[in-house]
């Protein structure tokens, strides 16, 4: 218990005081997983909706592996994006081993399934509702699936966030493919392995605690922004 | 119109991250990151050479690989084996003695295999493996993990059994295992005295020649890997045998210890 409550007042210190090397990691997570959810969100959304929306062969076996895809292993997924981008790696000559970059792009392979998945899961429901208005309209596929996103906005900002969550706490791939170097690509999350393995478990828990409140201070902008939760609608 | 400014907001954020400057990537052991020297040696660097330092913490068996694959541009680790057949397979241009710290026995207070009493480091491991008491090995090809596993071949002894081991973490997860265990485990002198989660832990063993740790710096091959930055690692080198590291690396202590020991010979 000790612990814990010298992680509580070592967070406090370190967010009253605005200490500088956890405002750059803070920084460099949000601006890592922000990104990824960015990129993962514009892939996986309109995906989602187009599986819904269209009937092909193969459909209930990418439906499958979407959903078997959203327990990816980060480890796994650091390690094959460590492989192709390293120096000796199919895509070495790039150079983006090490940086930023490639834990964004770790990050968007995580995540992209499970934003897929989710919004997959919302947008179907949605498309048995407005099937026979948007048929009679005799709007294109196209159409159908701008109408569709942003109809279910909401419930894709969920998918959306949900990949947030998965990413912003991931630590397997993006120390893997960032090596958790200070003042490049040390983040919250390989800071907090790093000093537990130092030892430093109360430093380690501060963190963890800041993490934590990140994670809630970014839903919680995100509900507030878009207005989910207003006393005048269910 | 909430949605434009969040989307402007992170686009602000995205790019007050942007860096500047030289930038040199050298593959470090976690026993060197983990002493603190890193931390005083660094901003010295910068300012003197215009080179940022940037340090990959991994074992020594990782961080040759890192240097094989042309992944970083300098080495520094201390396994003098696997370094001297590293610059034969001239993956290296040249290996160059920077310092050297030492190992140390560290285990319960209450001692039960007796390793205080052992007048040598083969002699407190021989006792360990008799006592069957618990030892943690790093188990992760660092250069730590190599001179345990010399030490063991030394006193005659295969380690095996339940009483043994292998976590294949760093130095200071190995620690922390060690202490949550009560365990014995070998550890270099300048993770040992930072390390903060020391438990029932002490010191029991320290002195022995056998337990020599010789740290070397190694500039990857420009031959082999055309990208990697030549110029910046002989730069580096030439500050790491400087004078002025020198009294940086003698004068770093903790508590009253002092950790390192320069040896770097000119050339």
């Amino acid at each position: 218990m000790n612990d814990i409550f010298e992680g509580l007042t070592q967070a406090a210190r370190l967010v009253v005081t605005l200490d500088a090397d956890l405002a750059e990691i803070t920084l460099r997570s949000l601006q890592v997983t922000v990104t990824a959810t960015l990129i993962a969100s514009a892939i996986g959304l309109p995906l989602g909706a187009w599986i819904a929306v269209n009937r092909f062969r193969l459909r209930r076996i990418v439906i499958v592996v979407l959903n078997a895809l959203m327990g990816l292993p980060p480890v796994v997924v650091g390690l094959v994006v460590y492989v192709i981008l390293s120096r000796s790696g199919p895509l070495g000559v790039l150079g983006l081993l090490f940086t930023p970059t490639a834990m964004i792009i770790a990050q968007v392979i995580i995540i992209t399934p499970i934003i897929a998945s989710i919004s997959h899961q919302a947008i179907r429901e949605l498309w048995a509702d407005y099937h026979d208005l948007l048929i009679s309209l005799h709007a294109t596929r196209r159409q159908r699936i701008a109408t569709l996103l942003w109809d279910g906005r909401r419930a894709l900002m969920t998918a959306s966030l949900a990949g947030f969550g998965r990413a912003i706490g991931e630590v397997g791939a993006i120390m893997i493919v960032g090596g958790n170097i200070d003042h490049a690509t040390r983040v919250l999350t390989t800071a907090i392995a790093l000093e537990t393995g130092k030892g430093d478990f109360g430093l380690a828990l501060a963190l963890g605690f800041v993490l934590i409140a990140l994670a809630i201070a970014v839903n919680l902008a995100l509900h507030v922004l878009s207005g989910t939760e207003r006393g005048s609608r269910w | 119109m909430t949605f434009k400014t969040a989307i402007a907001a992170i686009s602000a954020l995205w790019l007050a991250t942007a860096a500047g400057a030289e930038e040199l990537k050298m593959a470090v052991t976690t026993s060197f990151a983990n002493s603190g020297l890193a931390e005083i040696l660094l901003p010295e660097i910068e300012k003197d050479t215009g080179i940022t330092v940037e340090l990959l913490v991994v074992g020594t068996g990782q961080a040759l690989k890192l240097g094989e694959a042309g992944d970083v541009d300098a080495v520094l680790v201390h396994s003098k084996a696997a370094e001297e057949e590293f610059v034969a397979a001239g993956h290296a241009t040249h290996r160059r003695e920077i310092m050297y710290n030492d190992f140390v026995v560290v285990g319960p207070a209450a001692d039960p295999a007796g390793v205080k009493a052992a007048t040598a480091a083969t002699e407190a491991f021989a006792g360990i493996a008799a006592a069957q008491a618990p030892f943690v090995s790093r188990g992760d090809d660092s250069g730590t993990h190599k001179a345990e596993l010399k030490l063991w071949k030394a006193a005659g002894i295969e380690p095996a059994g339940d009483w043994y081991k292998a976590v294949g973490q760093g130095m200071g997860a190995a620690l922390n295992t060690a202490a949550g265990m009560d365990a014995y485990i070998l550890s270099d002198r300048a993770s040992w005295l930072n390390f903060e989660n020391k438990a029932n832990l002490g010191l029991l063993f320290e002195g022995d020649k056998a337990l020599f740790n010789q740290y070397a710096y190694l500039p990857v091959n420009p031959e082999k890997h055309a990208h990697v930055k030549a110029d910046a690692a002989k730069a580096l080198e030439d500050w790491l045998t400087s004078d002025k590291a020198k009294g940086m690396i003698e004068g770093y202590k903790i508590g009253d210890q002092q950790l390192f020991h320069f040896n770097a010979e000119a050339m």
